[in-house]
């Protein structure tokens, strides 16, 4: 097997992986208050975004697996976000 | 068996092979659409429970056993690695280190859920699974079940997943080793990879959600 | 539609899908979505029997007010038995797994689905299912309504709530399945020439309905998954005792079940368009307002989940949200209705029995989805929840929209189907006695929702007695015309005149082939050259369009 171009990009994204699951273990003992809720999300949200980019073969040309790696993605946020319009509001304005 | 593969022909409704694999990622793409909304029902009672209890759950999630999940973590993203490289084989045609990279994801699977294993018997003695052996330290002891419950709901359900791939990804083992990617067909394989990628995915939020929350005091 | 090769009835080197194999092997091991198609349409057939008897006898009881009949328990075991079966066994695959699954490659030039054997899994996943959902609802049945509220179904039902939750979720996966191949299919399969925009609207709404099962459904197995572990473990995630929400429960049920009742409707969208065109011999006035409309109703069904839960407690903020929501999905909706007066307007229309059908759907769904907006309204909710004014709002929508479309489909392409024709007359019969029974039997119940009569309940006040006696009357006249389609269709299979390839003049291919398909459907592959129902303009010809019903 050759070292091809397409392995060497493989392998840094492996290594990007790991660097970003070692600076989440890291943040996570660092006194950052609030954000402590967002930053494993956006780390792990980057991660996913790596993984599908070059592992699962999303980039390159626009294609119909987008439309469908997308939608499932809007749907959750749709399922998310709407839920959390009752979570957010009810202690407030209770019905 | 090379014979065999040469003489591959589509399905009867297809135009071509290249149609035909190019289908079957479709297929699988839809698939793990569906996927994200199952794990997607867990995430939201997550993220209401989280919302509404955030000090408990921070509380609770510090019992969660940090080093394993990370070096879960790493045991994942590498058989992903492991994996795209059995893919990368098989587009080479090259039928010996596709079976060995396959073999390595499905170890690296195995190992994971070893790993898992122990750290459910680390939970059990830290008193912290809920019906067998639940006596929390700190925080509101319902809030915290509630926790605990997402985490063995959503762990257990992501073990079943990776297990369902080891048990793919070594059956395509079996078939590189008879040869049936010799042709240049391998739609199979990459179907599997997507879904190997999918899990280790689902994994990565997992993580995030359980693992480095309250932890800094 | 022009075709480049159109390929004759009379190939009879060629044999049609019916003759292409015989013995129960070839049926049971079949991968044609075809014979899918009648396996699928000989399963809901037979589950709208078993639940439509649970409705029997639920009507049978409301016409006395003390509900002598039944015991409350057993009321309640016939109302969640009568709600199962109907909505994932009859009214969910209803449409898409037998019309869509016969149409769908035909109309899109192609040789079968994309997926066959995963077609065929889907009918297994399904039977089984179903068969494990009416034992378990037969013998001690559930007593929780199709809803599996909790804590009422985790942690007080007594009865078989989780083989039951098991049954639905094993059936959401036959559901999934389905959905999975048609979008697949419409994606890679579609003959040259076929671009989106000549896609029927049939077409486009079994696309669209599929969006919503593959989307919507693995929310409810899980939603069902996570009720079934809190009532076996005894302590679960929507457990109020250790601090867990049961409004969680229904949020995550009517993010599935609001967009199931689109999984419903828009198939029928999908048949009225195509019946409608024909027998008006116009084209689909809008047709590409009709497509956007379709999915757009696909989209924001996702939005409107919490109108549902407007009085249990949820914050008033979010519902006004998913008030207005709701409201908006009316637009696409109406959109649908205005397009197809507009395709009547100055058409060269025949009552034959699927335009009838599809007429009484138009304006029984006209009638549900404007009630829909009554019910969608914050203060007008308060009065009207859990009323028997939606038990109205939603039947109109599922049984009379839906069911009537479903056999306004079936009448049109029964010829397609079996190569036979049914007879007029007795069809035409039907489809106006299902108009009558069906507004007989449910308008009166607007009335009891609107004067304050609580749904679920096995007795009620002397006062509602002569509107439940009126509803139970139009019952039995939807009851025989429910029958009626199954005896004349069944004889039309022996006795019927055979059909040409294309008995109506209709466009679309699905005509261009033989009645009934030969195994692989197209003799060659269609080359399609213009948009779909491109029928004459009735206004350039002087006397009767050639398309006519032969007259049988
Ligand atoms: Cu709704």
């Amino acid at each position: 097997m050759k070292l091809g171009g397409q392995i060497v990009t493989f392998v840094i994204a492996w290594a990007v992986l790991l660097l970003l699951l070692g600076i989440n273990v890291l943040l996570a003992y660092q006194p950052i208050g609030g954000l402590h809720g967002f930053v494993p999300i956006g780390i792990a949200a980057t991660q996913a975004f790596i993984i599908m980019a070059i592992f699962m073969k999303l980039r390159g040309r626009p294609s119909l697996k987008w439309v469908f790696a997308g939608a499932g993605f809007f749907w959750l946020m749709i399922l998310l976000g709407l839920s959390s319009t009752d979570y957010m509001t009810r202690a407030a304005w209770p019905l | 068996m090379s014979q065999r593969a040469a003489a591959l022909k589509p399905e009867m409704q297809y135009a071509d092979l290249a149609q035909q694999g190019e289908t079957a990622q479709l297929g699988m793409w839809i698939f793990l659409a569906t996927e994200v909304l199952f794990f997607g029902g867990m995430m939201a009672a997550y993220l209401a429970y989280r919302m509404t209890y955030n000090a408990d759950f921070d509380a609770a999630a510090k019992e969660s056993v940090i080093w394993i999940g990370s070096v879960n973590t790493a045991v994942l993203v590498t058989s992903s690695l492991t994996m795209v490289m059995a893919i990368h084989a098989a587009a080479e045609r090259e039928r010996q280190p596709i079976v060995y990279f396959l073999l390595a994801t499905a170890a690296l699977g195995l190992i994971f859920l070893g790993l898992k294993g122990y750290e459910y018997v680390e939970d059990y003695n830290d008193a912290v699974v809920p019906v067998l052996n639940f006596h929390p330290k700190e925080g509101n002891p319902g809030a915290v079940e509630l926790f605990w419950l997402f985490y063995f709901y959503a762990t257990l359900l992501h073990a079943v997943h990776l297990t369902i791939g080891i048990i793919l990804v070594f059956f395509m083992a079996v078939r590189a080793k008879r040869g049936a990617f010799d042709a240049g067909y391998y739609a199979p394989l990459e179907v599997v990879g997507l879904y190997w990628s999918f899990v280790d995915t689902v994994w990565v939020f997992l993580f995030a959600l359980i693992y480095p929350i309250g932890r800094s005091g | 539609m022009t075709v480049t090769t159109f390929i004759p009835a009379k190939s009879t080197a060629v044999k049609n899908y019916l003759t292409a194999g015989f013995g129960i092997r070839s049926w049971l091991l079949t991968t044609d979505h075809k014979r899918i198609g009648l396996m699928f349409f000989g399963s809901v057939t037979f589950f709208f029997f078993i639940g439509g008897a649970a409705a029997t006898l639920i009507r049978l009881d409301l016409l006395d007010p003390a509900g002598r009949l039944v015991q409350p328990d057993m009321y309640n075991r016939l109302f969640t038995m009568h709600g199962v079966v109907m909505v994932w066994f009859f009214l969910i695959p209803s449409i898409p797994t037998t019309l869509g699954n016969f149409f769908l490659p035909l109309m899109i030039g192609a040789k079968d689905l994309a997926f066959p054997r995963l077609n065929l899994l889907s009918w297994y996943l399904f039977n089984a299912s179903g068969i494990l959902a009416v034992y378990f609802l037969l013998v001690g049945g559930v007593d929780t309504g199709w809803t599996f509220y909790t804590p009422l179904s985790s942690q007080y039902a007594t009865g078989h709530v989780l083989p039951a939750a098991m049954a639905v979720f094993v059936n959401g996966f036959s559901s999934i399945l389905t959905g999975l191949n048609f979008i697949v299919t419409t994606h890679r399969l579609r003959a040259p020439g076929m671009t989106w925009f000549r896609l029927p609207l049939f077409v486009w709404a079994i696309y669209a309905t599929s969006l919503v099962m593959v989307l919507a459904t693995p929310v409810l197995a899980m939603t069902l998954a996570l009720m079934s572990m809190e009532r076996f473990l005894g302590i679960g995630l929507f457990d109020p005792a250790i601090g867990g929400d049961p409004l969680l429960f229904q949020h995550l049920f009517w993010f599935y079940s609001h967009p199931a009742v689109y999984i419903m409707i828009l198939p029928a969208m999908g048949v009225v368009s195509e019946v409608i065109a024909c027998y008006a011999r116009k084209p689909v006035f809008g047709y590409r307002g009709m497509a956007y409309a379709l999915m757009s109703i696909a989209v924001i069904g996702f939005f409107v989940w919490g109108h549902h839960m407007f009085v249990t407690g949820m914050s008033l903020y979010s519902g006004v949200v998913f008030s207005f929501m709701s409201f908006i999905v009316a637009v696409p909706s109406a959109i649908k209705v205005f397009n197809w007066i507009a395709t009547l307007h100055k058409g060269w229309i025949t009552f034959d029995a699927p335009m009838l059908y599809a007429l009484g759907f138009v304006g029984l769904f006209t009638t549900g989805g404007v009630t829909g907006l009554v019910v969608a309204t914050l203060a007008a909710d308060v009065h009207l929840h859990d009323t028997y004014f939606v038990i109205a709002h939603f039947h109109f929508i599922m049984v009379g929209g839906t069911v009537s479309a479903y056999f306004a489909g079936l009448h049109y392409w029964w010829p397609k189907i079996t190569g036979r024709l049914y007879p007029e007359m007795w069809a035409r019969l039907a489809a106006i006695l299902t108009f009558t029974g069906f507004n007989f039997t449910f308008f009166p119940q607007f009335i009891l929702g609107y004067l304050g009569m609580p749904r679920r309940y096995h007795a009620y006040p002397p006062e509602f007695q002569v509107w439940n006696v009126l509803s139970s009357a139009g019952a039995s006249i939807l009851a025989i015309a429910y029958i009626l389609p199954l005896a004349y269709l069944g004889w039309s299979l022996l006795y019927g005149k055979r059909a040409g390839s294309n008995p109506w003049h209709a466009t679309g291919l699905e005509w261009m082939t033989s009645s009934p398909p030969p195994e692989h459907n197209f003799v060659r592959t269609p080359v399609v050259t213009s948009a779909p129902y491109a029928y004459p303009d009735p206004e350039t010809l002087a006397d009767e369009p050639a398309g006519r019903r032969p007259q049988a």
